[in-house]
């Protein structure tokens, strides 16, 4: 899991030009919207594609998004639950 | 009487404010880096930059050293500055990279975050937003850069709402990226500034 | 004075604005589920059907040298010129061209024998210019959803700074895979008719359309709408580039900025932009509260012709004249239960009613919204 949620904040980082942020500074548990990495809606999105990229996971409805996208951890432990990490 | 009370260049690589040098990255690096120096050099702080497309960011450079020396933004209500730019290429730069996302139907994955700029009044957009300017806005894409277009269209303005105007000239289309931002006040200050004339706009354009 | 004159719509409803309102009043709709050229799933959009197509452009001269949107440019601008005589080689004659994005069909690779740089706008335009001998260079504005109706209120600008006599003001965009696919990663394409201001709306279709407005200063061209452009403003929401403001600042403030010092008494009703995603409606709804206008009935057109991007403004613009020409409301299509907060009313019917004025709104990514009022300057009926 550790390594899973390494590799995604990388992935975060690239996907979404967070060019001023490093990976240390994403806390895993911290909500990923709202205040810290100040993401918008069109970032949300963005992490849809990531996950289809690199993982080959279709989110159908982005309303599912709101629990996915919660932290990094619940995005790599939705990564697990689908068998794709 | 109409002046104009600042304005900013990048070209060849030389972002520029009222003919003072800003940052030189000229002589070394890629465009992107060159974006990305300049950024730096200017000691700006908007993480957002970083997500921007070429043509926003040339503009998103010149836009705040221009207005760096200017007291436009608080001097006049922001609801009635204008923006007016105008390129070639319009959002080609972008165009062709979402075209190359969805070339490929093995690889088909269209992005949000490059849509978005397929549009080139973004970069109207994200001037109006980093600066909270709310007023009147128009793009123009005409082949080079027509100052009496400009001219006409700043003065059509100032006729009507408009005080003051952000205008010029932002353009990316691969490895070209030229950018010209100059600030225009209606103001009755007897002033030392370049009154508002095609001639004016034509010269500093060329500098 | 700035008047309204000729005007043409080009659209799966018709290839005159006269066409355009009489299907419209026959209750048809443009939009529908098709499978394009580049794609197998179905899409819902409003499309050109190939056939109406082939026999139209076989009016244009050279067909095989213009892209498709260049060949329906030149119905659309030559039907205009047609009708009112005006001589485009006329240096008080300027064309203005609005769209999001021209030719991006030429990135697709479907025109091997078009050269590839009338991808480019300015090329683009001056392939116009030099079909119909134009006087001037045509002026592109390329300012996302907003083009076409801030075309309309530049093309009044110019005139009345005495720079032209005669505007016109054409707005076009084609269906592509390049727009379809940007929209849907955008999660923002409702695969049903979309239902603007609705409950239970998803979001928008796409279409296709082409629409041309004469905008003049002469009073003896102003016989088909006998309307003027009293007003108009641009606006920005500094708030997001892809999602509107969600008080509505920009198109407020742009509405403030268009009725200033004039009465809204006479107005019929308002033709919003009504793209029906939840977002952009919403956002409507409040501004209109904001601004005063909640008792002012209002419509959509987008669920009879799709989001037409570069053409909507123009093509809406036409087809309200047109409404008020006939002393009519038109029914916002796809309109059956309110699903917005702020407080307006949604035509939910076509139905006659006696009025002078209108006004037009739009809202576009970048956070533009812009705003004019068209009025009548004659009063008798012409039913």
């Amino acid at each position: 899991m550790d390594a899973l949620i390494e590799k995604l904040k990388g992935q975060i980082i690239e996907q979404l030009n967070l060019a001023e942020v490093k990976p240390e500074e994403i806390n895993p548990d911290s909500p990923l919207f709202g205040e810290g990495l100040g993401l918008d809606s069109i970032d949300a999105l963005e992490l849809i594609v990531l996950l289809e990229k690199h993982y080959g996971i279709k989110i159908e409805d982005p309303k599912d998004g709101k629990t996915i996208f919660q932290s990094v951890r619940t995005m790599a432990e939705y990564i697990k639950s689908q068998g794709k990490s | 009487m109409k002046h104009i009370t600042s304005y900013a260049h990048i070209k060849h690589r030389r972002l520029t404010a009222n003919g003072s040098l800003i940052f030189d990255g000229s002589s070394s690096g890629s465009l992107p880096e060159f974006l990305t120096d300049a950024y730096r050099a200017q000691g700006m702080s908007y993480p957002k930059y970083h997500k921007m497309d070429t043509l926003c960011k040339l503009g998103m450079l010149c836009m705040e050293a221009a207005v760096k020396e200017s007291g436009m933004l608080t001097e006049y209500p922001l609801d009635k500055i204008a923006i007016v730019l105008a390129n070639a290429a319009s959002s080609m730069d972008t165009d062709r990279v979402h075209q190359a996302s969805i070339s490929d139907k093995a690889a088909y994955f269209p992005s949000p975050a490059v849509f978005v700029y397929t549009l080139p009044n973004i970069v109207i957009g994200e001037i109006a937003i980093k600066y909270k300017i709310t007023g009147e806005n128009a793009f123009f894409v005409s082949e080079c850069f027509d100052a009496g277009l400009l001219l006409n269209y700043l003065e059509a303005l100032f006729h009507g709402e408009t005080q003051a105007a952000v205008c010029g000239w932002v353009e990316a289309d691969g490895d070209a990226a030229e950018a010209f931002i100059f600030l225009v006040e209606k103001s009755n200050k007897s002033s030392n500034f370049k009154p508002l004339n095609q001639e004016a706009i034509t010269e500093l354009y060329n500098q | 004075m700035v008047f309204t004159s000729y005007s043409n719509i080009i659209s799966p409803l018709g290839f005159t604005s006269q066409e355009n309102y009489q299907a419209i009043r026959a209750g048809k709709t443009g939009v529908q589920n098709m499978v394009l050229p580049f794609s197998k799933e179905p899409f819902c959009v409003a499309s050109i059907g190939e056939a109406e197509f082939e026999k139209q452009i076989s009016k244009v001269r050279g067909a095989s040298a213009h892209t498709r949107l260049e060949a329906l440019s030149i119905l659309s601008i030559g039907d205009v010129l047609a009708q009112s005589g005006i001589d485009p080689a006329d240096r008080r004659t300027l064309l203005i061209y609005s769209t999001t994005k021209g030719n991006i069909d030429i990135l697709e690779g479907r025109y091997p024998s078009i050269p590839s740089e009338r991808a480019y706008l300015p090329a683009f335009a001056k392939h116009l210019q030099d079909y119909f001998k134009f006087a001037h260079t045509p002026v592109v504005v390329s300012n996302a959803c907003i083009s076409g109706l801030l075309a309309v209120i530049i093309a009044k600008r110019f005139i009345e700074q005495g720079t032209y006599d005669n505007v016109i003001v054409c707005g076009g965009d084609i269906l592509s895979e390049f727009t379809i696919s940007g929209f849907k990663s955008f999660n923002a394409m409702s695969a049903e008719p979309s239902r603007p201001f609705d409950a239970n709306r998803t979001g928008i279709n796409l279409g296709e359309a082409v629409a041309t407005l004469l905008v003049t200063n002469k009073k003896e061209l102003s016989a088909p709408y006998h309307t003027e452009i009293v007003s108009g403003a641009s606006a920005n929401d500094a708030n997001h580039i892809s999602g509107p403001s969600r008080t509505g600042e920009g198109l407020l403030q742009a509405l403030q900025n268009t009725l200033k010092d004039q009465s809204t008494e006479d107005v019929g009703f308002i033709s919003a932009h009504g793209t029906a995603t939840p977002f952009n409606d919403e956002m409507e709804s409040i501004a209109f509260e904001r601004a005063g206008l909640s008792g002012i009935p209002l419509n959509s057109l987008k669920g009879y012709y799709g989001h037409t991007l570069g053409a909507a403004g123009v093509l809406e613009t036409a087809l309200s004249l047109e409404a008020m020409k006939h002393q009519e409301l038109v029914r916002s299509e796809g309109y059956a239960a309110k699903g917005v907060s702020g407080n307006i009313r949604v035509i939910e019917s076509h139905q006659p009613k006696s009025y002078s004025a209108f006004i037009k709104t739009a809202s576009g990514f970048g956070g533009c919204n812009a705003a004019a009022l068209f009025r009548r300057t004659i009063n008798h009926i012409d039913r």
